[in-house]
Formats: C-alpha cells, sequence, structure tokens
C-alpha cells in the first residue's frame, strides 16, 4: 500500500493496485461523519465497439447498453439491492455517463458491510430474459422522461450539432428502439469486458481506518476468480475536426426559446502535462469570459440578450471534447451571433497579468471548496485518475500556470468552423 | 459520532450562531432574514436577491463585485429567496476559502465579512433609490423566470396542487411572485420596502469553519450593528402559525399539456408541524412510505408495477404537509393513483414490520449525520429551530428519531389527510374523463 501526504492541502492518500487489476484508493476523514465508496468502470455510453474479453474480433452493441447495466446490477439473485443497502442505514445510487459508469453508496454507520456490498453488487450480475424485459418499461419511461425535458434535449441537440459519428452524439440512455434490441447476452458481453477490475477504480473517503479497509478490500477481492485480461481494445470512427451542422433547430413547447452554442474540441492527441494544462485553462478563461460578471456574460446580459438560465460547461475527455454555453433568450438568433462574435475575438484578446493572477486565485479557491464535500472529491479523484492524473496535485498545477500558457492556449482554442448552434423552440 | 457544537448569541440586534469545526477548507457565512409570507411583499421579496447580487455601493456594478470576490480567492455568494412554512426566508451565502490553506497571508475572511455585510446595509443605491438600470434590468430576469416556470413540469405540477390544495391560505404564494404586482414596482417603492425590511425582518448570521469562537464574535460584532432593535419585539407578535383548515372530501384536479410523461401529484394535510412532539413519529412514517428507494411508495409503483420512473413523497415540516410525487405513463393514471392509495391505507393500518422501522431509522439518522458534513446542509438544519422556535440539538433529534415506535407511526397516519390530487397529463388523453 502506497500512502503519500499531500502537505499545502492536509489529506494523505493511500492506494494500492491489487493482484486482479484492480485500483483501490483510500482518502480516510475522520472529522466526517460519514463515508462515502465510489465504484466506476471506465466504461460508458460511447463505448459500442469493442473487442470483447476473450475474443479478437470487434463487435456493435445497441445504444443504451451501459445504462441499461447500470439499471440491471442494482436486481441480484436476491433481490433489489437498494434495500441490502437500505437495511444496513446507507444509501446509494449510481449514473452512467459518456465515459464512465459509477456505482456509490454513503453511509455513517456499518461502513465495512456497506463496503463488501457495494463491491459485491457490482460484481455479481444476474440477468435473465425475463428481467431485462421488465427493465425495458422503466427505462422507456426515463428516456420519455428525458424527452420532456427542453434542457437535456437542448444539451443533447447541440451534441448532436457538432459530432458527426463519435458515438457521443448518442443519448445516453438509447433510444426507445436501441433498448428494445438489447438482450441478455449483450449486457453479459459488456459486463464481462469492462467490469473487469483491471478497467475499475474503487475509491474510498470518510471516517475509516485505512489498513483495515485496504486489508477488507484485498480479502474481498481474493475470494474472486477473474478471466485474464489483456489490453482492452475500443474503436471509434474517424471524427472531422469541423461541426456536423453549423445550425439545428428542434422544436418542442417551450415558452422560451432556447439557445446554445457547442464549442468542438480538436487537437485531442497529446501528453498527459499537455492535456491538463489545457483542461484547466479551458475551464478557467470560459469562467473568466463567462461567469457572472465576466466581461462577455455581462454584455450579453446587459443586451437582454440572455437570463437567469444562462450556463456554461465544458468538459474534455480523451478523444472527443466540447463546450456549451447557453440560455433562454427572447432574441436567440441575435445571442448566437453575438456569442458566436464575442468566441471569436478570444482568439486575438489580450489579457493582463493581473487579471490572470486573478483567475488562477479564483480556480484555486474553487478547487479548496471542492474538498468540503466527500462525493465531490471521489468524483474529481477517480475522474482524473482514469485520465492518468493526480488531483491533489491540480492545486500546485494552477500555482504553476503562467500568464503566457494562457496567452497561448487562447491563440489556438476557437475557430469558426468548429462551432455548432443548437435552438429549442416552440412551433 | 460527533455533536454539532452551535452556540448562539444575541448582539447588536442579530442572532449570531457560531459553528466551529475542522471540517472543511473553506468559511461558510449564512445571513438569513425572516418575515411572514404576504401577497403584499412576496414579488418585492423575490426581487430583491436580484438586485442585491448586482453590487453594492463601493463596487456598483456585477462586474467590480465579481472582481472583488475573484480577488478573496474566487469567494462565492449567493442570494436567494425561499418559502419555510408560513415564511418568506431571504439567504445571503458566503464561501470564501480559509487562509490556512493560502500562500499568503492576507485577511480575506475580514475583507470577505465586510463584503458581506456591504451587500446587505450598503447597496447601490442613490437618492434613496436603487439604480433604475440595474431594477429594469433585474425586473426583466425576474419576469422571463416567473414565465418560464412551466417548462419545469414536475415543479409546475407541484406548484399547481399548492394553488389549489392551499387557495387562500399564506403558503399558496409563489414564492417567485407575481407578474402583475410584478409590474407595479418601480426603484423607488422597492427601496422603501427594502428599508422596512432591514428594520422588520429577524436577521440570523451563522459562520461555520477552523475558526476559534471568540474570534469569530470578534469578527462580526464588529462588522454587523443593528440600529433598531424593535425589529425583535416586532418579530414575536408576527411569528406566523399555518392557517388551519377545514375539512374538505379530497379534490382531484386534472390538466394537460403537450408532454409525454404525466405527473401525479397528491397532498396530504398531517396536522404535525417541527415542532410538535409527533413529528419524528412523522418523519419515520414518511421514511416508510415515500422517503427512501426502500419505501412503499417506490417498491409498489415502480419496481412491483412498473408504472413510474420516480414515486416519493416529501414533507414540508413547517407547514404541514406530505406531498407525494409520481411520473407515470398518461393511461396509468388509475392503476398509480389507487396504488398510491393503497399504500396510505397500509400505512394507517400498520402494515409494516418492526424491521422495516428500524430500518428506516438507521436511513433517516444516517441522512441527517451525512447532511451535517455539509457547511450548508448544517445551517439549514440548525435554521429550522429558529423556525420552529424549538430548540434541539442534531444529537437528540436523532435519538427521538430511534425512540420512535410502530404505535407512534400508525397513530400519526391515522391523523393524516388526503387534500388534493392533482394530475398533469397528455393532450387528447382520452382514458381520464
Amino acid at each position: 500500500m502506497n500512502k503519500h501526504t499531500y502537505e499545502e492541502i492536509g489529506e494523505t492518500i493511500y492506494t494500492k493496485k491489487l493482484e486482479n487489476g484492480l485500483d483501490v484508493i483510500l482518502l480516510p476523514k475522520t472529522e466526517m461523519a460519514k463515508t462515502h465508496g465510489l465504484f466506476t468502470t471506465n466504461y460508458g455510453s460511447i463505448d459500442l465497439e469493442f473487442v470483447p474479453i476473450g475474443k479478437d474480433e470487434l463487435v456493435t452493441v445497441p445504444e443504451g447498453v451501459a445504462h441499461f447495466l447500470e439499471h440491471k446490477l442494482f436486481e441480484s439473485e436476491k433481490g433489489d439491492v437498494f434495500a441490502d443497502f437500505s437495511k444496513q442505514g446507507a444509501s446509494a445510487n449510481a449514473y452512467t455517463s459518456f465515459t464512465k459508469t459509477a456505482y456509490l453508496f454513503t453511509a455513517t454507520d456499518q461502513i465495512e458491510k456497506n463496503v463488501e456490498t457495494l463491491i459485491d453488487f457490482v460484481q455479481d450480475p444476474y440477468f435473465t430474459e425475463q428481467s431485462v424485459e421488465k427493465e425495458k418499461g422503466i427505462i422507456a419511461q426515463e428516456i420519455n422522461m428525458y424527452d420532456d425535458q427542453p434542457d437535456w434535449q437542448s444539451f443533447m441537440g447541440t451534441i448532436k450539432a457538432m459530432f458527426k459519428h463519435h458515438p457521443v452524439n448518442v443519448d445516453i440512455a438509447g433510444t426507445v428502439e436501441s433498448i428494445n434490441k438489447i438482450t441478455k447476452d449483450d449486457l453479459y458481453t459488456c459486463y464481462n469486458t469492462f467490469y473487469h477490475p483491471e478497467n475499475m477504480t474503487l475509491f474510498i473517503t470518510g471516517n475509516f481506518d485505512p489498513n483495515q479497509m485496504m486489508q477488507l478490500v484485498e480479502r474481498n477481492q481474493n475470494r474472486k476468480d477473474f478471466k485474464e485480461m489483456k489490453e482492452l481494445r475500443r474503436n471509434f470512427p474517424v471524427e472531422p475536426q469541423e461541426v456536423a451542422t453549423k445550425e439545428k433547430k428542434i422544436t418542442m413547447p417551450v415558452s422560451i426559446t432556447k439557445c446554445t452554442v457547442g464549442i468542438k474540441e480538436a487537437n485531442l492527441d497529446i501528453s498527459n502535462e499537455a492535456f491538463l494544462k489545457k483542461d484547466l485553462l479551458q475551464g478557467m478563461i470560459l469562467d473568466h469570459y463567462f461567469s457572472k460578471g465576466g466581461e462577455f456574460y455581462q454584455l450579453l446580459y446587459e443586451e437582454q440578450l440572455i437570463d437567469d438560465s444562462f450556463f456554461f460547461e465544458t468538459n474534455l475527455d480523451r478523444n472527443f471534447g466540447y463546450t456549451l454555453i447557453g440560455s433562454n433568450s427572447e432574441r436567440p438568433t441575435e445571442f448566437a451571433d453575438t456569442l458566436k462574435e464575442m468566441l471569436l475575438r478570444i482568439t486575438n484578446a489580450k489579457l493582463t497579468s493581473e487579471t490572470f493572477e486573478r483567475i488562477k486565485r479564483k480556480k484555486i479557491g474553487k478547487l479548496l471548496r471542492s474538498m468540503n464535500n466527500l462525493e465531490t472529491m471521489a468524483n474529481l479523484y477517480t475522474h482524473y485518475h482514469i485520465l492518468d492524473l493526480d488531483f491533489f496535485s491540480i492545486l500546485s498545477t494552477v500555482r504553476a500556470l503562467t500568464f503566457e500558457d494562457a496567452q497561448q492556449f487562447m491563440q489556438n482554442w476557437i475557430s469558426e468552423e468548429r462551432l455548432s448552434v443548437c435552438t429549442i423552440a416552440a412551433e | 459520532m460527533r455533536e454539532i457544537l452551535e452556540t448562539t448569541k444575541d448582539v447588536n440586534g442579530l442572532h449570531l450562531h457560531f459553528i466551529p469545526n475542522k471540517k472543511y477548507k473553506t468559511i461558510t457565512l449564512v445571513l438569513k432574514l425572516k418575515a411572514p409570507l404576504s401577497r403584499d411583499t412576496i414579488t418585492k421579496r423575490a426581487l430583491i436577491p436580484y438586485i442585491l447580487k448586482q453590487g453594492t455601493k463601493k463596487y456598483p456594478s456585477k462586474q467590480k463585485l465579481q472582481m472583488k470576490l475573484d480577488d478573496l480567492y474566487g469567494a462565492s455568494i449567493s442570494i436567494d429567496g425561499a418559502k419555510k412554512g408560513e415564511n418568506h426566508i431571504i439567504s445571503l451565502r458566503l464561501e470564501i476559502a480559509n487562509q490556512k490553506f493560502l500562500e499568503d497571508t492576507t485577511t480575506i475572511l475580514d475583507e470577505g465579512i465586510n463584503l458581506l455585510h456591504e451587500i446587505l446595509f450598503d447597496p447601490n443605491v442613490t437618492n434613496q433609490q436603487f439604480e433604475q438600470a440595474i431594477f429594469n434590468r433585474e425586473k426583466e430576469t425576474l419576469r422571463q423566470k416567473i414565465n418560464a416556470l412551466k417548462d419545469d413540469k414536475m415543479s409546475y405540477a407541484n406548484m399547481r396542487l399548492i394553488d389549489e390544495m392551499c387557495n387562500g391560505e399564506p403558503y399558496q404564494l409563489h414564492v417567485h411572485g407575481y407578474e402583475e404586482d410584478l409590474n407595479k414596482l418601480n426603484e423607488q417603492n422597492l427601496f422603501t420596502y427594502y428599508q422596512q425590511m432591514l428594520k422588520e425582518d429577524s436577521i440570523d448570521l451563522y459562520i461555520q469553519g477552523d475558526l476559534d469562537e471568540a474570534v469569530m464574535e470578534r469578527k462580526l460584532s464588529a462588522v454587523f450593528h443593528r440600529d433598531d432593535l424593535e425589529a425583535e419585539r416586532m418579530q414575536i407578535t408576527k411569528n406566523p402559525k399555518p392557517a388551519s383548515v377545514e375539512k374538505t372530501k379530497p379534490r382531484e384536479v386534472i390538466e394537460t399539456d403537450k408532454i409525454q410523461q404525466a405527473k401525479l401529484h397528491i397532498g396530504y394535510r398531517t396536522n404535525i408541524t417541527f415542532q410538535d412532539d409527533a413529528y419524528y413519529a412523522l418523519h419515520v412514517f414518511n421514511g416508510l412510505f415515500g422517503g427512501f428507494p426502500s419505501s412503499k411508495l417506490f417498491i409498489n409503483v415502480r419496481e412491483k408495477n412498473s408504472l413510474a420512473y420516480y414515486a416519493a413523497s416529501r414533507m414540508e415540516s413547517h407547514k404541514g404537509l406530505l406531498l407525494v410525487f409520481s411520473g407515470i405513463a398518461p393511461d396509468d393514471f388509475e392503476k398509480a393513483r389507487d396504488i398510491i392509495r393503497e399504500q396510505m391505507t397500509a400505512m394507517k393500518q400498520g402494515d409494516f414490520t418492526e424491521n422495516e422501522l428500524d430500518e428506516t431509522k438507521a436511513l433517516i439518522s444516517n441522512q441527517l449525520l451525512e447532511t451535517l458534513d455539509h457547511p450548508q446542509g448544517t445551517i439549514e438544519f440548525l435554521y429550522q429551530q429558529v423556525l420552529s422556535n424549538k430548540k434541539v440539538e442534531p444529537l437528540a433529534f436523532i435519538e427521538q428519531i430511534k425512540r420512535v415506535t410502530k404505535e407512534e407511526v400508525v397513530a400519526v397516519a391515522n391523523k393524516l389527510e388526503e387534500d388534493t390530487l392533482y394530475l398533469l397529463t397528455a393532450e387528447k388523453g382520452d382514458s381520464n374523463e
């Protein structure tokens, strides 16, 4: 077990890669009442084409399998896993994203039992033809619920406008049509490949002793057999740098038109160090211009092109990345045009070194704030860990960023052929 | 388990609350202004947070205020209004990095406290009125917010349920105010009300983090002063009790919209609020009925019958309501309604085991302890004592939960009365009429 203390933030992390390949990361926080466990597979909705474990040929599975698996794992041979956690005073949940599926619990009591339950239910799949059919009804309801949500439609609509072939352009839950094609065998194929310990990370933080906890996890894993996992090969279609569609319109009953501009990221085949820099600067520069009080936010707001619903978000992964900026707007065309023009201006914009210092301070404060919360820390640590980066070193990386780094990033960030606009309007 | 050590002290016309602990890397300050809900003031109070966020006398634009916050290592400020029982609460929340974790030794906390004070007591005002341009812009923002409420169907259905159920009671009032009232406001009459609010509202100020209590008190009392101590006396007479309601038989209200998933919401009167002894049993009742994934609603509506994506219940602790929410296929309305009612009947008949009771109590205890691991959650929990005029330490609260018996839960269940059922369903639905 490796122990690493980060003096500047006063945290100590214990890590071990177990024999079966599982990465275990422990962060004791004994001042907290609760413990949070997060068990993550590096497998999400975009992993549709891959070589199954023990096979040599690529296969393609229906859209929505990753999310379907998330639902099904909560049902064990003995019954509902939620109920097991409930009996142990814990609350459990799970989520599926484009790139990850994660299972989690929080508890203030019976911690060891809850950790075992978390590991065991994820590592004990039980699917029958009948239970797979029944789940289709529940997931169809979930898909229909999302179809009614203008914000979700706006999000996916912009992604679809940007990406031509990359499976990030498919709804995470799939479609009612695609999930109806999913079979028990599809679930096992994906499960056996992507839920191999070699592809998973277990992060536990909270009120426990790290030595006892590591022993418990190791004993648990030593009781189980897994096939040997060689390289896990996934395939993604070649995606052009430019967006698929510059403008997309979706009609649904909304009282105010919603408009989102997407920036598609390109050139992501870069070193870890360069990736982290880009990841940080992208968030920091975006925040500088578009957070409340930021230069561009303020202009849009004063011109009454946006309202309280204004948002921005950015997501950078190893084979796709995007930034979204959007709002409800009564003048959507003018909003989109102004916003695009602002984004293109960033290329030649000059920051002062004083401004960049302020941007850095803000980021440092935000990172410290994120460490108040066990769930946020577990998520961020795991996210960066899967990208082979260390979340707790990010504070020093931010401190080391220079004004020149920022200027250079801005010059290369945005170009017109990588912008899409998606509008949601009533008929 | 650790006790949350909150100490309180009335200083300079405010109620100060100190919560020293080592859990967080930030210092959290929350200031709460409380007044009774009323149609005359609700729209004004909905607009005030929007105006305050736009700057102070010293930092007279959103941009200048934000630059100051950024300088303070990205301190965050949020200001909002909420309904709690029949009170309206405006909360100002400031979270700022603890200097312990920063390289420089500046006094950012002192600056943060000053800034919080300025935002509330020294806003951007000239000649007894808010800045006209800012006022007009923020009025427009609130108007758009009011109009966009219909787009989130779950909260829209909840709002419509409360409209129907609490017709004529203060709790019915919409937290974002009313467009017709907004039209009557201007930068002058809003500021006149603002001054009255600062005088008459009851103000509680919380500070939490890795700091010595004496230091906290010194810092806060040096900055915050309220001249008018009349406020306290006024509050005592004004502290509202939830209005009592005449019993009528349950009503069903059905409306349609262009949606695929119908929203079925049911409101019950609990006749119990936070200050009642039976509140602990009500809490446990809610856990068994619809508060957790192991609850009757989730298991029977969602899991056994595949009827809903979600089905849950929630209490309004200071008003005495219990609300059931579910998202269902439009054709399943009657079936879902009957199953929900069957679960209520089962609760009234005591159809749950001692084991389920114990599990639910453990879940509630877990949930409360988890809340106390969040800086904002801790303060929200502690503020319930102010709202209810009832002192109960968090761990004592959990002890009371653990003592609840099956008989007490059944007794609470039998006090519950279904009041109103609200269904928002798809257009052209022929199955419901």
